[in-house]
């Protein structure tokens, strides 16, 4: 099976995030990390390799510090890379990077390609739906579980509030990957080193046509007002600690 | 004619889902303000019932959007299904909520139509004549004002929790009630899906727990669970946590809280070492009290807490402890 992996770099999960000028971005100046639902669907693409043989390729669209995102796949096991590098892509829609990606891939013949279900920057949970409408393939959307059929797979979709579903579906298919499908491995030293000489296909801005102005627009971008008056209990841990059960005692009457 | 307004309610097993009512309330303030129609549509088979039931609402009318190939639900046929309807139809503005089901097939739907659906949305504002959708970015640390920068129809989605199903106004007369049969053809439908099916039988039901100590990645390791544990049994509670804990096999799968796990709503919910991303959040936002420890100040959970303890878990919880037992002795 041929695989495709979407990974998107995003800021570490802790980060503190300050505005731009204009309030429309964040300021770049922060560390960067994969987007945790993509690395459960490079995990997966890899054992599916393991098991059926074929070949992963990974893929990502922004600047020159996602590389590293595709560098780190390329460590863990990955074949071969494809950089689509611009600045400008950080900025796109779901349908524009699902635009870049499908003409980026145009010469290429995947089974299968898959994306984490959504990114922690702008989480849409769309990119990878868009790109099976733009490539006129199926999909099915927050997988915990892929099986090779003779006709195509079987994929375990997660519903809500505990519910679940089988469904059969012919290749070539794009699935979404839920967090938790499986247990992240780490690169090993030997991965880094063969990593460094893998192909990284990088293609510019230029060479993706289909991209075109963006059809919804952040107007501005805001830390949120708070809606609830939060009271914060400061102190030594063991004045917090008084402090707190009073209230649970006293207001909130749970003691 | 003036624009419409069209809320495209979820129905799922014999039953609307509850946040149907939700997007149907946000589609009528919107109606309120921009002085369009609000029309409602529910797709399947045989959904004349749920139609029926949402003419009872303050809405201009329903459609029972009708065919035997739209069940069971597939993204193929609901997107095929939606897709005639709106272009004969022509809405303005096509609102659904943001469930698991919606967020299948929306993104085909609008990209099949050459349009963009602004998604997980938790409100909107009317400014200079523009409608303006708010959305939280960045796991919920920020929030932003999205516009429309196509031609209609405009597709947005509501998140769960973001407008009051229960405020949605009655009509003062039932509305009229159409059905539309749709034509899907059999080679359109490429997924087969299987029935749905729970994993196994939850032996924990949270939704009956009065207090939940619950738990995130500030965690740090499995055996420090333990600590967390000891509160929550000091307090009388039941041990719960986010995502992250279920997937590393730390806590079952049964003592998740939020999209993906159970939604809860306890006189106190005590947040331990959890960010609060959105995800989570949706399945706790509507506990009595919120109590937030994390030693990030911006953490988005302290936006919803009630109480909110900037620091180091392992610092606090132990004290903590024993002033619960202590308080609990004393009386």
């Amino acid at each position: 099976m041929k695989i495709l992996v979407c990974m998107k770099q995003v800021p570490q999960k802790d980060a503190p995030l300050k505005l731009n000028e204009s309030g429309t971005w964040i300021r770049e100046d922060v560390s960067y990390e994969v987007n945790e639902p993509d690395a459960y669907a490079l995990e997966e693409a890899l054992r599916q390799k393991e098991k059926h043989g074929g070949e992963v390729v990974v893929i990502t669209a922004g600047p020159a510090r996602a590389q590293q995102v595709l560098r780190e796949a390329l460590a863990k096991g990955a074949d071969r890379a494809i950089h689509l590098e611009d600045n400008a892509f950080v900025g796109l829609d779901a349908l524009n990077t699902a635009r870049a990606f499908a003409a980026a891939i145009r010469d290429e013949q995947f089974d299968l390609i898959f994306t984490g279900l959504q990114s922690d920057d702008y989480g849409y949970a769309q990119t990878g739906v868009v790109l099976a409408e733009l490539l006129g393939w199926p999909h099915a959307t927050i997988i915990m579980q892929i099986e090779k059929k003779d006709t195509g797979i079987r994929v375990k979709r997660e519903l809500e509030a505990g519910y679940f579903q089988f469904v059969d579906m012919p290749l070539p298919a794009v699935l979404t990957i839920q967090s938790g499908i499986n247990k992240l491995r780490y690169a090993t030293l030997i991965g880094i080193k063969h990593a460094k000489n893998k192909p990284l296909r990088k293609v510019a801005m230029s060479e993706v046509p289909g991209v075109s102005a963006n059809l919804q627009k952040i107007e501005r971008l805001y830390v949120p007002q708070k809606t609830k008056n939060t009271e914060f209990l400061e102190g030594p841990a063991g004045e917090v600690a008084r402090k707190l059960v009073d209230k649970l005692r006293n207001e909130v009457r749970v003691l | 004619m003036p624009d419409t307004i069209l809320v495209v309610v979820e129905q799922r097993e014999g039953k609307l889902n509850r946040v149907s009512w939700e997007t149907l309330t946000a589609g009528q303030a919107l109606a309120a303000e921009t002085g369009w129609t609000l029309e409602a549509a529910v797709v399947g088979s045989g959904v004349v019932n749920f139609a029926n039931e949402i003419a009872g609402k303050k809405v201009a009318k329903v459609y029972a959007i009708e065919s035997a190939r739209l069940e069971p639900y597939t993204p193929d046929a609901f997107s095929a299904a939606l897709k005639q309807f709106i272009e004969s139809m022509q809405p303005k503005l096509v609102l659904m909520p943001h469930t698991y089901q919606v967020r299948d097939f929306v993104p085909k739907l609008a990209t099949a139509m050459g349009r963009t659906a602004i998604s997980d949305c938790i409100g909107y504002k009317k400014e200079g004549g523009k409608l303006l959708f708010t959305r939280q970015m960045f796991q919920g640390k920020l929030a932003a004002d999205v516009s429309f920068a196509c031609d209609a129809p405009w597709f947005v989605t509501f998140q769960n929790g973001a407008y009051r199903g229960d405020k949605v106004e009655a009509g003062s007369a039932a509305a009229p009630v159409e059905t539309v049969k749709v034509e899907i053809g059999e080679s359109a439908i490429r997924n087969k899906p299987h029935e749905v099916f729970k994993e196994a039988k939850q032996a924990v039901d949270l939704t009956q727990a009065e207090i939940i100590v619950s738990i995130g990645r500030g965690i740090k390791e499995q055996k420090n669970i333990e600590l967390a544990k000891q509160l929550a049994e000091a307090l009388g509670g039941e041990l719960a946590a986010s995502r992250p804990i279920c997937d590393s096999g730390w806590l079952p799968m049964d003592r998740q809280i939020g999209s993906s796990g159970q939604t809860v709503a306890p006189k106190l919910y005590l947040a331990l070492g959890i960010s609060g991303a959105i995800q989570h959040i949706v399945g706790m936002k509507g506990s009595r009290t919120i109590v937030a420890v994390n030693k990030d100040s911006e953490a988005p959970i302290f936006e919803i807490a009630d109480y909110a303890v900037v620091g180091n878990l392992f610092d606090i919880v132990p004290p903590l402890i024993e002033e619960v037992k202590k308080a609990k002795a004393g009386t």
